[in-house]
């Protein structure tokens, strides 16, 4: 290498040095003054937005749900209680091996089906692995046992327990009680969803539905610190939940029972009332269901074979059945016939077995062929003579009819504390133009008297009508619910009774014609139902009536005509007793069980006994 | 063997301990103050885990035990065989690129069986040694080919260590080079062409960059942008850091450090929980270890008696100082994320060794003068 380039200034590279040092650390504390700078902003000037991001980050919420309120009967008896219930659950960061093996060696143990790993399977990928994914729920007592003896062979299996809904008495009032089922989108968006936020189970339908604010309580937290991947390392904050509130209902299940098993095997329904307080003594459709089958969700093969059940048990007859009220109706048309001075008890009318409107063909008959001869109002009710009604309801047109058959609550809701109610139909010139485009014709007007034709009604609708009868007038608003009670307080708050409306009495007589006439219909000689009277301890006022099935209506969703039995007439039974002192009144519907008389009188006489040979409280 | 080991040709009257061991005293308390405040830092960010610590003080005593070793080689013997280990690092940066094993996603270890070696580690140290090296001779400041011939040797090494890839070191590399020639005298007209260059050079950089690297600069544009992915180690840090303001919340209180939130907390991004913990003071506090580090550096090459030593000790000081402000930079969101470890406190080995290989260096280039005329 040339040796000319290799001449040195030292001094001059060593002043150079020196300079570009300085210039260097000069660089180097610009820099730092900019991350000082830097540093400033962050830890003095937005440190408070840092304290807060820091706070949320490691701060989470837990909802802890409240407790669900108990449902008692009248008398104390629990009909939905909360029961501790074990599920197994995994956690899948603490198994150390295969985890399909693990699940194989469980079910020599426990009962694991293919939907069980199934669900667990799909859980697992979605939950992280520090916590633990349920696996099976509902375990036996002999499960959990079976489990405990061997549960060192597993790590991160554990039983947890928890609280389900239970319905203990299975079927029986399941149609008053209804049931719970898992928490979805839809009820979400009908209910406040922070207070339930950790609540897995809502009321579907019955009074789990409709008083689910109060059986359902408020949610409680836990502030909780948690690190990044929210696995909770301690708790800050703890708001308990406050339990819901517990039911009492009206019902008294040794009642409810016995209605129930009066029904055997047939389809129906049966509302029992206690007419001075609207209290509902006993609330049948029939066939029933089990609850409890809901609670945890009902596979999708047991609930088709409840859907597609001809006689579908599903349905909630007592509240959303709606039947021709048929001869049932014909004390309250007698009613509004001598309160409207359009006839008198001592009136008669003679009975061929049949009627014709004046100046036409048609003859609408009398169920009796042979006719009933002449009857007076006793013995039109009595024997159920159609052609006085006929006459009766002629006389007094379709809106006179109307308007005195509303006030005992035919054709509106009752508003029964339970969700789901229909309002039956009492037809009137209004509501004909309205839905049909049609004017009124005459003779609907007297099918409207023997309770056919449009007009329909809902076993509660009946009962409560009935018992507003027995109370000349006064007309109280049913319900199921008697008290509440909140989860601290011994005291139940009763529920008050509510007064929906006092008819006005033209002459207090003719109520008394009208429950005279149905005396003699359990306890005359000729009366329709005078086999229910022999050997009753007390006064019965009923009336008997046979719905013909035929016809119909659109509104009517329950769509009779497709049973097998579709050709046979309902049986309806209408009663109160004791007469003199009346504490109870009920409505009865077998539906296609042929005449009232055979078969829905007995299950009312059941119902009457079974309640009356109790002293009033 | 006489030019590796001392030998009696040093100024008498210097005959102390520090030049008996080749150690310098203002220094190692420099180095070791800063190692000490970083193992108290790394308990807290280690989870209080007595094994990590355990860990780290057996890999600073490795670092600190070459350093020593490196101390007592003479900066004349260093400068003899700055080309051969040049060569050499280029020569396994090529094998690496051939043949080495995927690691994480990059090519950056030779594994010989019985140890796995990194390459580019070595040539953190060798590129400034060499580029100083073929400076020595020159006359300063470098112009015309000698400059391309330097800037030829920094560029290749830095291309091979980018190709791994290698973002941080390649960078690291690039500017220990970078600062060779500045020292040397670099003319600032070339300086400002070269910044011209290199911002006209960026969409072509973006070009050849990979997916990863390109993410990591939208993400530190815009680190809300994926707050989950790639932007949740900016913003986990930058919240540890502000929520820990002027004092910080203690000594094993951070929330973002232990209770996890905080990615990477030992190694690349413990500089935020010292944020955290200590606050901007505690900060400060490290800034000054480390400031007085640097300008004792600077003072060492200032001091130095030949252009080899003084333009290596100087770029060593000054890539010390890049290390630290790319990583603070990093973790205070001023710049994007590249993988460097905060110098002396985060938790990790190789790295470690490399810069404690080079403070021996300084070491020894302070502690080996010859007496000249004054």
């Amino acid at each position: 290498m040339a040796s000319r380039i290799t001449i040195k200034d030292y001094l001059f590279e060593s002043r150079l040095f020196m300079q570009r040092s300085i210039q260097a650390l000069a660089f180097a504390a610009l820099l730092v003054s900019v991350l000082v700078g830097r540093l400033v902003y962050l830890q003095v000037l937005a440190h408070e937005h840092y304290i807060t991001l820091s706070d949320d980050n490691r701060i989470k919420i837990l909802s802890l749900p409240p407790n669900r309120g108990l449902i008692f009967d009248r008398n104390g008896v629990i009909l939905a209680d909360n029961l501790p219930s074990y599920r197994l659950e995994i956690t899948p960061e603490q198994v150390h091996e295969d985890m399909d093996a693990v699940v194989d060696r469980l079910a020599g143990l426990i009962r694991i089906r293919d939907v069980d790993r199934r669900r667990f399977d799909r859980l697992r990928k979605r939950t992280p692995a520090f916590k633990p994914v349920p696996l099976r729920f509902h375990l036996s007592d002999e499960e959990v046992a079976r489990f405990a003896v061997d549960r060192h062979r597993f790590p991160g299996v554990e039983i947890v327990a928890g609280l389900s809904r239970h319905y203990p008495h299975g079927p029986l009032a399941s149609h008053a009680l209804g049931y719970v089922g898992r928490l979805d989108e839809r009820d979400l968006q009908r209910v406040d969803a922070s207070n339930y936020s950790g609540t897995t189970h809502i009321g579907k339908v019955g009074i789990e539905r409709t008083y689910e604010d109060r059986l359902h309580g408020t949610v409680g937290f836990r502030q909780v610190e948690t690190n990044a991947e929210g696995r909770v390392l301690r708790t800050l904050i703890r708001t308990p939940p406050i339990p819901g509130d517990n039911l009492y209902l009206t019902l008294d299940i040794e009642l409810q029972n016995a209605a129930e098993q009066a029904f055997g095997d047939r389809a129906g329904a049966a509302v029992a009332i206690d007419p001075d307080t609207g209290e509902v003594l006993a609330f049948v459709s029939m066939p029933t269901y089990d609850p409890n089958l809901f609670v945890n969700g009902i596979d999708t093969a047991t609930y088709s074979a409840l859907r597609d059940n001809d006689r579908q048990p599903l349905f909630n007859r007592a509240l959303r059945g709606q039947y021709p009220p048929g001869s049932t109706l014909k004390p309250f048309v007698a009613l509004g016939g001598l309160e409207q001075g359009i006839t008198s008890t001592h009136a008669h009318t003679f009975c061929p077995g049949y009627y014709q409107l004046p100046g036409k063909d048609r003859k609408y008959r009398d169920w009796k062929r042979s006719g009933h001869g002449t009857v007076d109002l006793t013995s039109a009710i009595a024997q159920s003579c159609d052609v006085y009604f006929y006459d009766l309801a002629l006389s007094m047109g379709i809106d006179r009819l109307h308007d005195f058959l509303s006030q005992f609550g035919f054709g509106a809701r009752t508003g029964l504390d339970i969700s789901g109610e229909l309002p039956g139909l009492m037809p009137s010139r209004e509501w004909k133009r309205a839905t049909r485009d049609l004017p009124w014709f005459p003779g609907e007007t007297l099918i409207t008297g023997i309770g056919q034709g449009f007009v329909l009604a809902t076993p509660v609708q009946l009962a409560s009508a009935t018992a507003t009868l027995a109370k000349f007038g006064h007309r109280v608003k049913p319900h199921i619910v008697v008290s509440t009670q909140a989860y601290d307080d011994p005291d139940l708050s009763p529920v008050e009774v509510e007064t929906v409306i006092d008819i006005p009495i033209e002459d207090r007589h003719n109520w008394e014609a009208v429950i005279h006439a149905m005396r003699e219909v359990v306890h005359g000689r000729r009366g329709t139902a005078r086999r229910i009277g022999i050997g009753a301890g007390y006064e019965i006022a009923g009336k008997t009536g046979t719905a013909q099935v035929f016809g119909l209506k659109e509104e009517e969703k329950y769509d009779a005509e497709k049973l097998v039995r579709k050709l046979h007439d309902h049986s309806l039974f209408v009663a109160f007793a004791p007469i003199d002192k009346p504490r109870i009144a009920v409505a009865v519907i077998v539906e296609h069980g042929g005449s009232g008389s055979a078969v829905a009188a007995p299950i009312a006489r059941t119902i009457l006994d079974q309640y009356l040979s109790k002293p009033a409280s | 063997m006489s030019t590796l080991l001392d030998s009696g040709r040093e100024d008498a009257s210097r005959r102390d301990w520090q030049h008996l061991l080749h150690i310098d005293a203002v220094l190692l308390f420099g180095l070791l103050a800063t190692s000490a405040f970083g193992l108290m830092v790394l308990y807290s960010a280690g989870g209080q885990e007595q094994s990590i610590l355990v860990r780290q003080l057996v890999r600073l005593g490795i670092a600190f035990g070459a350093m020593a070793v490196v101390a007592q080689l003479r900066p004349q013997w260093l400068q003899r065989w700055t080309p051969w280990l040049y060569g050499l690092g280029i020569l396994l940066l090529v094998a690496v690129l051939v043949m080495g094993d995927v690691g994480k996603g990059a090519q950056r270890w030779l594994d010989f069986g019985f140890v796995r070696f990194q390459p580019s580690e070595m040539m953190k140290l060798a590129v400034p040694m060499m580029v100083a090296w073929y400076l020595a001779d020159k006359r300063l400041p470098p112009t015309g080919s000698r400059l391309l011939v330097a800037g030829a040797l920094i560029v290749v090494p830095v291309v091979l260590i980018a190709r791994q890839p290698d973002l941080g070191t390649s960078l690291l590399i690039g500017s220990s080079g970078f600062f060779v020639l500045f020292l040397a005298g670099l003319s600032w007209r070339l300086l400002g062409g070269l910044a011209l260059l290199a911002a006209a050079g960026a969409p072509i950089l973006w070009h050849f960059m990979h997916d990863y690297q390109r993410q990591r600069v939208i993400t530190f544009l815009n680190p809300e942008q994926d707050p989950l992915g790639t932007g949740y180690h900016i913003i986990q840090s930058k919240i540890a850091i502000g929520s820990g303001g002027l004092f910080g919340k203690g000594w094993l209180n951070g929330t973002q450090a232990h209770l996890e939130f905080l990615p990477e907390r030992s190694t690349d991004f413990i500089f935020a929980v010292l944020g955290e913990e200590f606050g901007l003071l505690g900060i400060l506090v490290l800034l000054t270890l480390y400031t007085f580090i640097i300008v004792r550096s600077l003072h060492i090459a200032t001091q130095a008696q030949d252009t080899y030593s003084r333009l290596l000790a100087g770029s060593l000081a000054m890539t010390f100082f890049i290390y630290i402000i790319v990583n603070t930079g990093m973790v205070t969101g001023l710049l994007p994320v590249v993988g460097l470890p905060l110098p002396l406190i985060s938790y990790g080995g190789t790295s470690m060794v490399t810069l404690m290989t080079g403070f021996g260096i300084l070491m020894s280039i302070h502690t080996h003068r010859k007496l000249l005329p004054t």
